[in-house]
């Protein structure tokens, strides 16, 4: 059996708001349609990392990074890639849900669609992105309706829906369902598990227990060094290394 | 006297003192509204709106040409005044933070405090004076002048209000950002600088000094920018500072029509604003 391929190739990664540099170097692969989970203290690079994957960190002002980030093989940073076209293969979903208040539900799904002028009327990319973020029963009949309207659990499955309505290869997590009750919680991992067999997640979480569940794949962060990554399995009942023992254990962080 | 009851008196005569102090606050408005109805809604008719000016004794006449006049050099100014504003609003918001950017907010915050009659010395003296006349162009700078300061600081106020996890849900999604500061940022603004372009509108209509030496009045229909021209705020003074008890008469009843063009534009932005707050609860 061939080994799955890895999708994202991380080599090196140093990552830097003005002087403070926020990730010392870290380097990890993630397979092709597998779920990586990133665990970790607050403060300790997780986000970053994910938001240099879709090259959103470089615009917060005075932020930076180096080394090699490859996508199918090809450096994300090249100067022949564009930032924008990226983030069309890389897809995000933010911590807090932020659906785009002018807009109702169906124009939301179709927002990335729209604002980069595909033509057409979406309608069939809505109803199926809203079918695999498992949102559609609950709100087919108020397509028209304003996002704002829905509850937190619901606006978060909406801004799951938007990102795949693009059709990323790539899902970036930040913190998904930390603003969720453990209901929106369990339907939004449930999707996690059906989402993994058409792309490639990376998931970042404070809570080990939903890392343990979704991931395939752990990779933790402490102090903006990547500890030890490897089969989620492995990290949670045999880590190679104290500190990684420690975190998930619950002695400290 | 029990700790409850002593509360129970020191909330009661607090709460009456608010109340009294809210109606010490409405009572100018109260009798401002009462006085300018009252005495201005005997000389209102059709034709108050649609003609010109009687002379003195003479029964009749209104101040058509006054309301065409304010419309006209209101939305002169507007033309320059709307787009400049909140362009430079725009701009402040979104790339401000630098040297530029606080000159800029420095001068908007001057600017803003400059007493209206000065603003209409510069624009006689831009104006009117190199084309030896008084002019509704002239009137309608000065009025402009007025317009930006405002307009650009509440446009910067509400872009800046837009979250910024909006604008990096759309850059995450690949749409560029220009496209994002437009249809995102812009639009998810636009009812808050559309009411701040209304109030602006509307304090513009109310201003005197500003017209009095640069459009001056007329007693004609004018609709040529650089020709003196009428308004209903300079009419209303002229009626005012008269010797005729008709004349007085006329300028209450031109300050109502004036109350009511102000009013209904600042209840056109209320309505805005309402609408703004039903979609982003």
């Amino acid at each position: 059996m061939d080994a799955p391929a890895n999708k994202i190739s991380v080599q090196g990664l140093k990552a830097w708001f003005g002087k403070n540099e926020v990730i010392h170097g870290a380097s990890l692969d993630i397979p092709d349609r597998s779920v990586l989970a990133i665990i970790g203290p607050s403060g300790c690079g997780k986000s970053t990392f994910l938001r240099c994957l879709n090259r959103m960190h470089e615009l917060t002002p005075g932020a930076g990074s180096s080394g090699k980030m490859l996508l199918d093989d090809r450096d994300l940073y090249a100067a022949s890639v564009d930032p924008v076209e990226l983030r069309r293969r890389v897809g995000m979903v933010f911590q807090r849900p932020n659906p785009f208040p002018t807009m109702s539900i169906a124009r939301n799904v179709s927002a990335g669609l729209r604002l980069n002028r595909v033509p057409g009327d979406h309608a069939e990319v809505v109803e199926r992105c809203l079918r695999q973020a498992a949102l559609w029963d609950e709100v087919k009949d108020r397509l028209d309706a304003p996002a704002t309207g829905l509850s937190g659990g619901q606006q978060q499955r909406l801004c799951i829906a938007r990102a795949l309505a693009v059709e990323p290869e790539v899902l970036l997590m930040d913190e998904p369902a930390s603003a969720l009750d453990p209901i929106a919680t369990a339907k939004v991992e449930d999707l996690i598990h059906e989402l993994k067999q058409r792309y490639t997640i990376v998931i970042v979480t404070h809570n080990m227990q939903q890392a343990a569940r979704v991931s395939d794949r752990t990779a933790f962060f402490y102090l903006g060094e990547l500890v030890e990554s490897g089969p989620t399995e492995k990290i949670f009942t045999n880590p190679s290394e104290q500190r990684t023992e420690d975190y998930v254990t619950g002695k400290f962080g | 006297m029990s700790a409850l009851r002593r509360r129970n008196a020191v909330n009661a005569f607090w709460t009456a003192a608010c109340g009294a102090a809210v109606l010490l606050a409405l009572l100018p408005l109260a009798s401002l509204l009462w006085l300018v109805i009252s005495r201005g809604v005997g000389g209102l008719s059709l034709d108050f709106f649609t003609h010109l000016p009687a002379p003195v004794g003479e029964a009749g006449g209104g101040v058509g040409n006054a309301i065409a006049g304010t419309l006209y050099m209101v939305g002169l100014a507007s033309l320059v005044a709307l787009p400049a504003g909140v362009g430079a609003g725009v701009y402040l918001a979104e790339r401000g933070d630098g040297r530029f950017g606080s000159a800029v907010r420095f001068t908007t915050e001057v600017l803003a405090g400059v007493p209206s009659i000065v603003v209409g010395i510069v624009a006689y003296g831009l104006l009117v004076v190199p084309m030896k006349r008084f002019s509704a162009l002239a009137g309608a700078v000065a009025l402009a002048i007025l317009m930006v300061p405002p307009l650009a600081r509440s446009t910067e106020e509400f872009v800046r209000l837009v979250p910024g996890t909006l604008r990096e849900a759309s850059l995450a999604l690949g749409v560029p950002a220009w496209k994002t500061g437009l249809r995102v940022v812009l639009r998810t603004a636009l009812p808050g600088i559309l009411t701040a372009a209304l109030l602006a509108v509307a304090r513009a209509a109310g201003e005197t000094a500003p017209l009095l030496f640069t459009a001056l009045n007329n007693q004609y229909w004018n609709a040529r920018p650089d020709q003196p021209t009428a308004s209903l705020t300079v009419q209303i003074f002229n009626y005012a500072v008269s010797p005729y008890s008709d004349w007085h008469d006329k300028a209450w009843s031109a300050a109502l029509v004036l109350l009511l063009l102000v009013g209904l534009l600042n209840l056109a932005a209320r309505l805005l604003a309402r609408g703004r707050g039903g979609r982003t609860a």
